[in-house]
């Protein structure tokens, strides 16, 4: 008898479908609330990761997951004061991984939602750094309170964010 | 080979992706000459154009619409001050009024000075208002978008500011919209002074968006508070904007004999909503006004206070004789520093008041019997002419300012003229003047008031009868 048990069952991996307007209305309206919204507890929160996040773990599929990073980072880029591709570089490595995640491990559930979107904050936030400190050369300065501050704020938002876009799934 | 890449296939997609960005990323990097015009290459300027552009008209419709209903909650809730509002906006425009005319001395002073060293001025010659419609979204990039581009003659490096202080520099110039780098942004950096010491320094922003001034050296004394406005020296903002008050003022560690002082922004940058752009500076040497002589303090005061009248220089002389009993009283309450407000109405004596004959172009008085208020001096004016009144002499119709002979006393010339000796008379009845005192209330004598003179110093005409 075959006492294995897999982490997935069939539900977990399913791959879900959006609409064409939920898959670019939702993108565009989080980088717009982002950049709309003159609220310091947004400048924490990262709608666009929050999103990119979502849509990689839903489809479970990682290189759309990660046009969609990609996509949704450049225009992020184009915000900013940077060099545009540092968001764009991120997320789009934020993306593969979660839909490469989202084949092997139960994502719908709220508690690995908080854990998952925590870790990839962090790594979000590390491959930022990264990328400014070395290859543009920039001069921002790395606080860990900040850091944890801003994971733990986007992990319980993705538990609701999350319970709210699921609605948006394409059932068969 | 084929079974490498099918296998292969997404880690290689995401390298490509990468890839390509990196080259992108490394292509904006390298050049920081076209960083610096503005033009990061085409692909990504369009990237950032269109992103922007598509985005604005949304938002200013957002903000619009926002401003709509704030703004109509903000001027019904603004009524229930607006009163008191009003008062104390007057009181500090007298006060304003007071401190213009020794400033405008100090700097004509200064113009003259600056005229004869053939200094060169930079000073702000026109502004363009802007709305704050975004931002950057992110606590890296400290990055307003502002609702004027280039349509509006927004520019690449105009300095952008609030009545308060600097704010920042524009950055980026779309078609409809600019993003503008504020001073906390550690890619920002401003000449600045300490404006007590006169010390120079940079002012730079951190990565946690504060602002610091360096490159002061350690041995300086610094004070918590210390002012600090703009050099001019970066061509950028203009001279003397402020930026910010001392924090307080540490060791640099990275840079050992320099300090590091950190200022609390002037504009608050967290709650941007209306800024200006700095579209047009002039430089020229300023030139020497060559305007009308400069207003004492004393006679602004003097022109809003209801007791002393302008002198009209044009009018005639009176003859002789006709100086009233009231002339000398009136005379020395003028005599009086007219920057003093009496604070209580001095009521006219009747013994000087009365019997008094008023000619028009009476030296003793500067705006004319016609002006004067009747129940005062000009009360037993033969003159039929209608009092004419503003609105403090209503309140106060018989005060010592409004007795004709004050502004003789302006003048500073209590003229006392020989007359008969003063004749006491029946206080005559008010000739209907609104709030004027009524007669023979409790009505002090002359010499007990405040800048009156004795009867002996007063002389007085033959009293006549009132008029049927």
């Amino acid at each position: 008898m075959n006492a294995g048990v897999s982490l997935t069952s069939r539900e977990e991996i399913e791959v879900h479908r959006f609409s064409w307007p939920v898959s670019i209305g939702i993108p565009i309206a989080a980088i717009f609330l982002q950049v709309f919204l003159r609220i310091r507890f947004f400048t924490v929160l990262d709608l666009p990761l929050l999103v990119t996040i979502f849509f990689a773990v839903a489809r479970r599929r990682p290189i759309p997951g990660m046009i969609t990073g990609a996509l949704i980072g450049t225009l992020q880029d184009a915000w900013t004061g940077h060099p545009i591709g540092l968001f764009g570089i991120a997320k789009t490595i934020v993306g593969y991984l979660g839909s490469s995640l989202g084949v092997k491990l139960d994502v719908d559930n709220p508690g690995s939602r908080f854990l998952m979107t925590f870790a990839f904050v962090l790594i979000h936030r590390v491959i930022y750094m990264a990328i400014s400190l070395q290859l543009v050369g920039g001069s921002e300065a790395w606080s860990w309170g900040h850091t944890m501050l801003s994971a733990l704020v986007n992990g319980l938002a993705a538990v609701v964010l999350f319970a709210l876009l699921d609605k948006l799934k394409l059932r068969n | 080979m084929e079974n490498f890449f099918v296998r292969y296939k997404n880690p290689l997609a995401l390298m490509a992706v990468l890839f390509i960005q990196v080259v992108a990323l490394a292509t904006q990097v390298k050049r920081p000459e076209n960083a610096r015009s503005g033009n990061t290459g085409s692909g990504t300027r369009l990237i950032r154009v269109w992103t922007v552009t598509a985005f604005t008209p949304v938002e200013k419709m957002f903000v619009s619409t926002g401003h709509f209903f704030r703004d109509g909650w903000h001027n019904y809730a603004d009524l229930r001050g607006v009163r008191k509002q009003n008062r104390e906006l007057l009181d500090e425009v007298a006060r304003l009024q007071m401190e213009q005319v020794r400033l405008k001395q100090d700097a004509e002073q200064a113009r003259r000075l600056q005229a004869l060293l053939e200094f060169k001025e930079r000073f702000i010659s026109r502004t363009v208002a802007a709305q704050v419609i975004g931002t950057s979204g992110t606590e890296q990039s400290r990055v307003v978008v502002i609702d004027k581009g280039s349509h509006d003659g927004i520019r690449q490096d105009m300095a952008v500011i609030t009545p308060d202080g600097i704010v920042g520099k524009v950055k980026e110039v779309f078609p409809l919209s600019s993003q503008v780098l504020l001073i906390n942004d550690h890619d920002s950096g401003a000449g600045v002074i300490l404006e007590r010491s006169r010390l120079q320094g940079i002012l730079k922003g951190t990565s946690q968006g504060e602002l610091q001034v360096t490159d002061i050296m350690s041995d300086e004394k610094i004070e918590a508070g210390d002012h600090v406005i703009t050099s001019g020296g970066d061509r950028i903002y203009p001279k003397g904007f402020s930026v910010g008050t001392v924090i307080n003022a540490t060791a640099d560690r990275d840079n050992d004999p320099f300090l590091v002082i950190k200022i609390k922004p002037a504009a608050d940058l967290r709650r941007l909503e209306e800024v200006m752009v700095v579209t047009k500076m002039a430089e020229e040497t300023p030139a020497v006004a060559a305007g009308p002589a400069p207003m004492r303090a004393a006679d602004i005061l003097a022109q809003r206070l209801p007791s002393v009248p302008k002198q009209d220089t044009n009018a005639p002389k009176s003859p002789v004789g006709s100086t009233t009993g009231a002339t000398a009283t009136g005379a020395t309450a003028a005599a009086t520093p007219a920057a003093k407000p009496s604070p209580t109405p001095v009521k006219i004596n009747p013994t000087t008041g009365t019997g008094t004959e008023q000619k028009p172009g009476n030296t003793s008085n500067a705006t004319g019997p016609a002006k004067q208020p009747a129940g005062g001096a000009g009360m037993a004016t033969a003159n039929p002419v209608p009092a004419k009144k503003t609105g403090v002499e209503d309140k106060k119709p018989a005060s010592s300012g409004q007795t004709g002979p004050v502004s003789a006393g302006a003048a500073g010339a209590p003229t006392p003229t020989p007359t008969p000796k003063p004749t006491p008379r029946k206080p005559r009845p008010p000739a209907a003047a609104p709030g004027s005192a009524p007669p023979g209330a409790s009505e002090p004598k002359a010499s007990d008031l405040p800048g009156t003179v004795s009867p002996e110093a007063t002389p007085t005409p033959t009293p006549e009868k009132p008029p049927r």
